[in-house]
């Protein structure tokens, strides 16, 4: 059966659902019996959620103004060049 | 032309794999909707590698720039955020670099003890950070967070964990072996949990109510 320095070796593969099938079992069977790798899942799987669900900030206007404006003269250089 | 022109109905948006066509043909709209559709997520890879605004600007125009300039090489063997955030993610570095060399000491450079894979922090977050914290103030702990984290597991979380690339395209973009990649991510992962449950945590006598 797995430790919890195995179970912890694998938490990437377990939380991106890339380990073999074998594996999988043997490590939910350990997440149901230890409950502090329980927890480090949980918190883990939350921590990545967390990022992934974090909305970007808006670009500036002037910003994006200024790189619009840049692309635009680059664009119409490349339109006179064809 | 063969691009859709402005004076044809669009039912829905184009591809991006379209919008690349069109400004390879030289409709000038198709690249500037391209910008607008990515340059938040541009934005914030330059901020979560910089952590620096007015260099994660400068990221944001000169990968831009670049990928405008080299549209034509973009064959579309992969797509087309997938290439654009690998610009970026070079031209964040090269920032860096250039900001590093400018001090005698950095924050990045941690010495690996081999011991970020330990967890120290075991207890259950108290309820839903979302639900506790404004966007504003969570953005803010997060940012902070992730830019604390070595260079070398920061790049490779905002690839695949915020930008989502996939394990092969992380290892490409930043020329890295896949298990260097898996490595990587799984102590980013681990070092962030641990900040981040610091935080989090549930306090108290219900701290460890979940034993």
């Amino acid at each position: 059966m797995p430790t919890c320095k195995d179970f912890l070796r694998e938490l990437s593969d377990y939380l991106d659902d890339s380990l073999d099938p074998s594996t999988r079992q043997e490590l939910d069977q350990h997440v149901r019996d230890c409950p502090n790798c329980w927890v480090v899942l949980d918190t883990t799987q939350k921590t990545v959620k967390i990022y992934k669900g974090c909305e970007p900030q808006a670009v500036p206007a002037n910003v994006e103004n200024r790189l619009l404006a840049a692309l635009q003269k680059k664009i119409a250089e490349r339109g006179t060049c064809s | 032309m063969e691009y859709m022109t402005s004076t044809e109905p669009r039912r829905e948006p184009l591809s991006d794999e379209q919008l690349v066509e069109n400004a390879k043909q030289g409709d000038p709209d198709a690249f500037p909707q391209l910008v607008k559709k990515y340059s938040r997520r541009i934005l914030r890879v330059g901020r979560n590698i910089t952590n620096n605004d007015e260099d994660a600007e400068d990221v944001l125009q000169e990968t831009f720039m670049k990928a405008y300039s080299h549209i034509d090489s973009f064959q579309g063997n992969s797509k087309f955020y997938t290439w654009l955030v690998r610009i970026a993610m070079n031209e964040a570095l090269m920032k860096l670099r250039k900001r590093k060399g400018d001090k005698v000491v950095s924050l990045d450079e941690q010495l690996d003890t081999g011991e970020d894979t330990v967890t120290r922090e075991i207890a259950v977050w108290e309820g839903n950070p979302e639900d506790r914290y404004s966007q504003e103030e969570l953005r803010e702990l997060l940012d902070k967070t992730i830019t604390s984290l070595p260079e070398s597991f920061r790049t490779v979380f905002v690839l695949r964990d915020i930008e989502e690339l996939s394990t092969e395209e992380t290892a490409e973009a930043l020329n890295l072996s896949i298990p260097a990649v898996k490595s990587r991510l799984l102590r980013a992962r681990l070092q962030l949990r641990e900040k981040l449950t610091r935080v989090f945590k549930r306090k108290g006598e219900d701290a460890f109510a979940y034993l």
